[in-house]
């Protein structure tokens, strides 16, 4: 096992095209990393200059204490899942396992061993003999991932490896990869687009967009403090709710009129300072008619069967609002809603940096 | 339309059956005309049944030859023939394998220029560039060799587009995949594009075997040992001028035999063709 560590890792490709923007990472022996973000931020890259399948244009890549940018993918000590399972189509199952023990040159015995264990642990004895055409999308993920796991490899690197299967599929196979993951302590790398695979999976989250790293924390961290309103809004489905805003004064705002208290806002905010507003769907609670609630008018309602969402406007933003089906009438034209402090996010129009407190 | 589909079933078969006819007519004629003797085929008295000299023609046509004009018997055409066509095929298989090979995988300078001196050479055929070719090939002192009959020949474009076009298809994680598994670009070859390039290697050998074995020009610009020449050759020498003179009988079993070959490559090779085409499919 072995801890990978990034330090300020750019990749520029032909055409001054900057893909990776200067990226620092520590993740931990045996934890499990997730790489998130929109297609194009750059977390499939960085996955692959770990892997040793792009080149480094700057900065240092450490597996354990190696400095393994000029080192080749093999030696590496590292082993790969890939979204499309790359597995060789003319290869039976156990030969695509056994092939990068053959090519170390792994006794024949060891391999042999290695191969039955991986197998059994995965549930794929019945097929060892069959080729991958042969195969269901989720046994041949199982293959890909005996492939990975009998090298014994340090790390573990996941490119988007569910996005082949069926949704039904996938919700198990990420309960056994974490299973599994927990079970040898590989420390591994995953990229994902599905935020649900990201929070669920993850030790450590990592949130990209645009080559950089937006917000690296625990899913909850990253959930409940995101320090970006990219971070915000791509977290959580249905996405956070971002409205204009005004400062009224210390620990105060208002939205649309109405004001709302803020736990976590930066102390050098002047008043009348333009922000952006996020509040989870979640969190807003429907109240009688009050004071510091703030309205808004529903358009329609999504049925999701343990949910409802009500879609609405704020003083021209779109709202929308989750609540247990049944808790609001389905008439409702009108909300009245409240929010408690803590569940109120401020981010800078510009940068859409959070302005919370510097240190919780 | 499910209604309609036995009349529609009628009338392709017609038409099939008739260009059947068509086609074979000819080939059925020159296999009865090589179970005559020569002079009932002069006179103009062959039928449309086959004759009784099958086996006295055929044994003579393979071991003795016609008695003027060849001097060899077709067994040694045969073997000729069968040398240089499958001397072709292979060679240009290899060949065309490996410079596929070396401009979709690997990165070079002016790969994409190497790529399209290749692909332009598509447009020369063989008559053009047919007396540099001869010039080397006799100063090189080939002529009348299986390596002069063949060498010139295998270059080939056609090949080479063929397997570019088909390593193009192999997704790129599956290289990624074999350099994270330790296997080098001869390992990857061997290992994985080998195997996944059969049906393509026997697509390509059909059609460069039959190639090979339809050569006219060229062997007859280079062989001159009656030892060397080839069926194609030796067909065309057996029909003399003088039309009495020729052993009609011989000619025609000549015929006959020369297309056997292709015919089993094409049969024996369909059916790796298909289950090539069967195992590859995902």
């Amino acid at each position: 096992m072995a801890s990978v560590t990034l330090e300020s890792v750019r990749k520029v490709y032909a055409g001054n095209v900057e893909a990776v923007k200067g990226v620092s990472l520590d993740i931990a022996d045996g934890s499990f990393c997730v790489l998130v973000g929109p297609s194009g931020c750059g977390k499939s890259t960085l996955l692959r200059m770990i892997a040793g399948l792009e080149t480094i244009t700057a900065g240092k890549i450490r597996i354990g204490d190696r400095i393994v940018n000029d080192i080749e993918p093999a030696e590496r000590d590292i082993a790969m899942v890939f979204q499309n399972y790359a597995l060789y189509p003319h290869m039976n199952v156990y030969d695509n396992m056994a092939y990068g023990l053959r090519n170390r040159g792994t006794p024949k015995p060891e391999i042999d061993k290695r191969v039955r264990e991986a197998a059994r642990i995965l549930a794929i004895e019945p097929f060892l003999d069959r080729k991958p055409r042969q195969l269901s999308g989720g046994q041949r993920q199982r293959v890909a991932m005996g492939r990975a796991i009998v090298r014994k490899p340090q790390v573990f690197l996941f490119d988007e490896p569910l996005s082949n299967l069926d949704a039904k599929l996938r919700v198990q196979m990420r309960v056994e990869i974490k299973r599994l993951q927990r079970a040898l302590g590989v420390t591994s790398v995953y990229v994902t687009h599905d935020q649900v695979e990201a929070m669920t999976l993850s030790d450590k989250l990592v949130v990209m967009n645009h080559g950089v790293i937006e917000q690296i924390g625990t899913p909850s961290d990253v959930y409940r403090r995101p320090q970006t309103r990219f971070v915000a809004t791509f977290i959580g489905s249905p996405p956070m709710n971002i409205m204009e805003g005004i400062v009224e004064g210390p620990n105060l705002v208002s939205v649309g009129g109405s004001l709302l208290p803020v736990a976590d806002m930066r102390a050098d905010l002047k008043a009348d300072t333009r922000i952006h507003v996020g509040i989870r769907p979640e969190d807003v609670r429907v109240v009688e008619d009050g004071g510091t609630a703030f309205r808004i008018d529903v358009d329609f309602i999504e049925e999701l069967g343990a949910t409802q969402l009500f879609h609405g406007k704020i003083a021209g933003d779109e709202f929308v609002l989750q609540a247990p089906t049944g808790l609001i009438a389905a008439s409702a034209r009108q909300l009245a809603l409240t929010v408690d402090a803590t569940n109120v996010h401020l981010f800078d129009r510009e940068t859409g940096q959070r302005l919370g407190q510097v240190d919780p | 339309m499910v209604e309609r589909r036995r009349l529609g079933n009628i009338v392709p078969h017609l038409v099939l059956w008739i260009g059947i006819a068509i086609v074979a007519f000819p080939v059925y004629l020159a296999f009865v005309a090589s179970t005559y003797d020569a002079t009932t085929i002069a006179n103009g008295q062959m039928g449309l049944a086959p004759g009784p000299l099958f086996l006295e023609n055929y044994y003579r046509a393979i071991f003795v030859g016609t008695s003027r004009s060849t001097r060899e018997p077709v067994g040694t055409m045969m073997l000729n023939s069968f040398v240089m066509a499958m001397g072709i095929a292979v060679g240009k298989i290899a060949i065309s394998i490996l410079s596929a090979y070396a401009i979709v995988y690997f990165k070079f300078p002016f790969r994409m220029t190497a790529f399209w001196i290749i692909f332009i050479t598509l447009m020369l055929p063989v008559e053009v560039r047919i007396y540099p070719t001869y010039k080397i090939v006799a100063d090189l002192g080939l002529l009348d060799t299986y390596a002069g009959l063949i060498v010139p020949l295998i270059a080939s474009a056609t090949g080479t587009l063929l397997f570019r076009q088909f390593f193009m298809t192999i997704p790129d994680e599956l290289v990624e995949a074999s350099k994270i598994d330790g296997a080098g670009f001869f390992r990857f070859f061997k290992d994985t594009v080998l195997p996944l390039s059969i049906t393509t290697m026997a697509a390509l050998f059909v059609i460069q075997f039959i190639y090979g074995w339809n050569q006219y020009l060229w062997p007859l610009l280079i062989t001159t040992k009656d030892s060397m020449q080839t069926i194609v050759i030796g067909i065309k020498k057996m029909i003399v001028t003088q039309d009495a003179l020729t052993e009609w009988q011989l000619a025609m079993a000549t015929a006959v035999l020369a297309m056997l070959p292709p015919v089993a490559v094409v049969i024996l090779m369909q059916r790796l063709f298909v289950k090539g085409l069967v195992e590859t499919e995902k």
